[in-house]
């Protein structure tokens, strides 16, 4: 099972090894992290995607909450939540080609955000199966670069991962 | 603002050393190297912080850690940086295994030079990181006092462990001072280690204990290291439940008790593997389930409920799901447990199940007949077991013991009766060979009218023995008991079992005279050949109080250590001896 899991990190140098360092000592999968300073500098919020079923997630959640930089985790997928990846992509477009790449990329509410006599490069915001149909979408487009963030989540309604 | 209460100015070094002081430390056990020499410079001028100065840095973090095993405080090492460091490695992942605090502080390059390949330099944070429990490093000598204090909280705070302070060479310049100021305590807000366990659970743990027909408790480490074996023993003996320690929980029961049934696991007992097979409700109290006590995890205990207490949520349903899981501290939540108890005194739901007892008893006591840790005598030979329970009398079963890691360690987790908590002091864990010398020297030097035997053979106990030297210039008196049987004893075990005999790398050619050896290094040797030697040499080596006396005991070398557990078998599923299995 897919889970995705927030944590609220103190903002110090390390830190993050300690965590990226517990997944490969332990075994653990990351399919993606993200991980940025929040609106209180002292702390970094990460977002980390990963696989397993219920004891090897109970696991992961306790031993991140053993390391002592961190400081509160949630697993979102407990509960509704809202997840978002942006997704860079350039695509050969030339000829007729590049009419064609426009209309898909607005079907997707994607942008066009750099433009090249033979290139495009789009932005594709979304959930992760979103990005994935994209490329699917483009099956015949030649594509020359992806770079995706990984996931960023945050819990629906009035619950939240604060201090 | 008056003279007096402007705080005093210090530099890094003297800060750090100060505060180890305002800490408690009495020892620091190390080794002197380029990076820390401004902070030796800073202990050469005070005399409140002893320095223990080992022959090899592994030395000196077992040294610290067995400190802390025996006294429950943490152990103090000092290295220099790069291989200084390096090899202090194994010792810190020796303790961390057990869960044993421990601060260990490393010397690093000067800032401006780290991340340059420079002189002795390596990555200690990063090296240490999976084997500690926190680390951290020094950016700025005003905060040394702190971080000090960071570190002792969190090394003996919640489930213990060690941690490694890395402090660059230039935060402890002699020149730049510092105002000093130790802080009374700290707080963390990500880390807060104090749990006292859920009533609730609790209640429900007592319920079913006393509504149990065939129960056991199961104790493990985390009674030694959250000292509660008082509690443990009160609540066992009015429970009336048979109780079995882990390795490392060895003495949090008295072994004396006719309700202790012996260690479990791979070497455990009979009576012991097949309580907890056969059990219908596991009482587990700071025990994790290790592999070496589970045997297949998939096999382990069909019929149990089990009640599992550790401070460590982590370590509830890793292995082995938990039915009742209480995540606390040992103590407080055993003496929750007791007085719920005694709220209970009376009442119909505060009776146990006598008749079903009695029955379970009756059975264990069958049991105990089974193996009841026998061992074969052969003629002429010195066998293992008995040197351990002549140990035992000689010292009156009140010793501490260290030992390395092998068959002489199963033996005298097996045959020396611990009855009190911290005496047993080995590596259960990591399995460290090289532990028992330094591990006895650091129990000796804080107890020093204390009797210090490290069981050790002749394999483990070359992996440390240039600490003799440390032993002569400290005078620290232990008694080395050399189970010497020419080879990797339990390496020769488990190829005479799995691979037909072939004794690949595990006979040792070319030992010591280790008697010599030890009088090369200024102690008392005995060499012990035959059955008769034993006793005289055993009270010839004790009547010695002050010195070190290495007792070289020629053993049978063909003895195994049963029972042993049939591999990815049940708990309950053993060979008794070379000949009988399960």
């Amino acid at each position: 099972m897919r889970h995705i899991i927030a944590v609220l990190l103190e903002n110090e140098s390390g830190a993050l090894a300690r965590v990226v360092g517990l997944f490969a000592q332990r075994g653990y999968n990351i399919d993606s992290l993200t991980v940025a300073a929040t609106e209180d500098p002292t702390l970094s919020r990460l977002t980390l995607v990963t696989r397993g079923d219920d004891q090897v997630i109970e696991q992961i959640t306790k031993q991140l909450h053993k390391l002592i930089e961190v400081v509160k985790l949630v697993d979102l997928s407990d509960n509704a939540h809202i997840e978002r990846e942006l997704m860079m992509v350039k695509v050969k477009a030339s000829g007729d080609q590049r009419e064609e790449v426009k209309r898909c990329a607005d079907i997707f509410r994607a942008q066009i955000i750099d433009v090249s006599p033979t290139t495009y490069t789009i932005q594709v915001v979304g959930t992760s199966d979103k990005l994935e149909a994209f490329i699917q979408a483009l099956c015949n487009t030649q594509i020359l670069e992806v770079v995706r963030t990984g996931v960023s989540g945050i819990s629906r309604g009035e619950r939240s991962l604060a201090l | 603002m008056s003279q007096q209460n402007q705080p005093e100015m210090l530099s890094g070094g003297a800060m750090l050393v100060r505060a180890l002081h305002d800490e408690g430390v009495e020892y620091v056990y190390g080794y002197p190297g380029g990076a820390v020499l401004h902070i030796y410079d800073a202990l050469f001028q005070q005399n409140d912080v002893k320095h223990v100065l080992v022959r090899h840095e592994q030395a000196a973090t077992h040294m610290a850690d067995a400190y802390a095993r025996a006294s429950g405080k943490a152990g103090v090492v000092l290295v220099t940086s790069g291989p200084g460091a390096t090899n202090a490695v194994t010792g810190i992942a020796t303790a961390y295994m057990d869960s044993i605090p421990m601060v260990v502080i490393c010397g690093q390059v000067m800032s401006h030079l780290i991340g340059d390949d420079a002189f002795q330099e390596t990555d200690m944070m990063g090296i240490s990181r999976p084997i500690v429990k926190h680390n951290m490093s020094v950016r700025n000598p005003a905060e040394i006092p702190m971080m000090v204090k960071k570190a002792f909280y969190i090394a003996q705070s919640g489930r213990p462990g060690p941690v490694v302070l890395d402090i660059p060479k230039d935060m402890t310049i002699p020149s730049q001072k510092f105002p000093y100021d130790y802080p009374k305590d700290i707080k963390l807000r990500s880390y807060n280690p104090n749990a006292k366990g859920h009533p609730g659970q609790i209640k429900k743990a007592l319920q079913t204990l006393l509504a149990a027909k065939k129960p056991v408790l199961y104790s493990g480490g985390g009674v030694i290291l959250g000292r509660a074996s008082d509690e443990l023993t009160e609540l066992a003996r009015r429970l009336n439940l048979p109780v079995t320690n882990t390795l490392m929980g060895l003495g949090a029961y008295p072994a004396s008790d006719p309700q202790f049934i012996g260690m479990l696991g791979m070497h455990g007992s009979f009576e012991a593997n097949q309580v907890m097979h056969n059990a219908d409700v596991i009482f587990a109290v700071g025990a994790r389930f290790d592999d070496r006590v589970t045997n297949a995890t998939k096999k382990f205990c069909p019929n149990a409920t089990i009640i599992h207490i550790d401070i460590d949520p982590a370590s509830i349903s890793k292995t082995i799901n938990a039915h009742i899981p209480i995540v606390g501290l040992v103590k407080p939540v055993l003496q929750e447990m007791l007085s719920q108890l005694d709220k209970l005194q009376g009442k119909a739901e505060g009776k146990l199940d006598q008749v079903a007892l009695a029955n379970w008893w009756n059975q264990i006591n069958q049991w105990r007949e089974v193996h009841g840790g026998r061992y074969q005598q052969r003629a002429e030979l010195l066998m293992p077991q008995a040197v351990i329970e002549a140990v035992h009398r000689h010292t009156k079963g009140d010793a501490y013991v260290t030992s390395d890691v092998g068959q002489h360690q199963m033996f005298a987790a097996q045959y020396y009766k611990f009855d009190k908590p911290n005496r047993w002091i080995n590596s259960g864990g990591l399995g460290t060979m090289g532990f028992g010398l330094p591990a006895a020297m650091g129990v000796k030097l804080h107890y020093p009218d204390a009797e210090v035997v490290c069981v050790t053979g002749e394999g483990s106990i070359q992996m440390n023995i240039q600490e003799l030297s440390t032993c002569k210039q400290y005078g620290l008196g232990v008694k080395i008991i050399n189970l010497n049987n020419g080879y990797l004893g339990m390496v020769k075990q488990w190829q005479d079992m799995n691979y037909d005999s072939r004794y690949s790398s595990s006979y040792m050619d070319s030992l010591p005279d280790f008697v010599k050896l030890a009088e090369a290094y200024g102690h008392v040797g005995i060499r012990v050949t035959t059955p008769e030697e034993l006793e005289p040499a055993l009270e010839r080596a004790f009547a010695l109080k002050d010195r070190l006396v290495f007792l070289d005991i020629h053993i049978d070398p063909k003895e195994h250590v049963y029972p042993m557990q049939v591999p990815g078998g049940a708990m309950n599923e053993m060979f008794l001896s070379k000949t009988e299995r399960t």
